[in-house]
């Protein structure tokens, strides 16, 4: 269970840096939210889990779960904050991320 | 085995952590920095979590999971700010 334990906190802390390079290397906000959601939830998750599983106690296990599940629940509200804050001071959406290359129209 | 996958976990967090401060000191909008301040507070979730494993001291566990919740509690308030018109 300790190999298991290791292998998922390995596996989270690599999607967690790959989250980052994302952070860095997309064009904006909204790009962004989507690696930095992906660093988050799952990266992190990964970890609590490993660690919790590398513990061999269920009382431990039980509290990473804990903490799992706390990250899922929050991960996409703060997401979806951050983004409609975003889109209410009136900045738009790169124009590579829309088909028609135009502006967004949420009337459509 | 526990040493080795610790001190990958902790050199790629700590990578991760790295690019999160840039995009923070690079902006260019303030809800970019929320952004890199919320990914900064998460991965040291998850260098707490790392931390409590190579130590053998899974107390830190529970430290993890309240530092989780004043994250999600930061990002939400200042995205409020954001919201009620907060200027940068």
């Amino acid at each position: 269970m300790s190999v298991v334990g290791a292998v998922l906190m390995v596996v989270g802390a690599l999607l967690a840096a790959l989250g980052a390079l994302g952070i860095l290397r997309f064009p904006d906000l909204y790009t962004r939210l989507h690696a930095a959601s992906k660093a988050g939830a799952p990266g992190v998750g990964l970890i609590l889990l490993g660690s919790g599983l590398s513990a061999m106690d269920a009382f431990t296990l039980v509290r990473a779960i804990v903490g799992l599940v706390f990250l899922i629940l929050v991960a996409p509200i703060s997401a979806h904050l951050l983004s409609r804050a975003e889109l209410r001071t009136g900045i738009k959406p790169v124009s590579a991320t829309s088909i028609d290359g135009g502006t967004v129209n949420p009337e459509q | 085995m526990m040493e080795i996958a610790t001190t990958i976990a902790l050199a790629l967090l700590g990578l991760a952590m790295v690019g999160a401060v840039i995009r923070v000191v690079l902006g260019p909008t303030l809800a970019d920095r929320i952004l890199g301040l919320d990914v900064v507070t998460t991965l040291s979730v998850g260098i707490i979590a790392v931390f409590a494993a190579r130590t053998g001291q899974f107390l830190y566990l529970d430290i993890a999971v309240a530092v989780a919740l004043v994250a999600f509690l930061s990002t939400a308030a200042f995205a409020r700010y954001l919201l009620s018109g907060g200027r940068e």
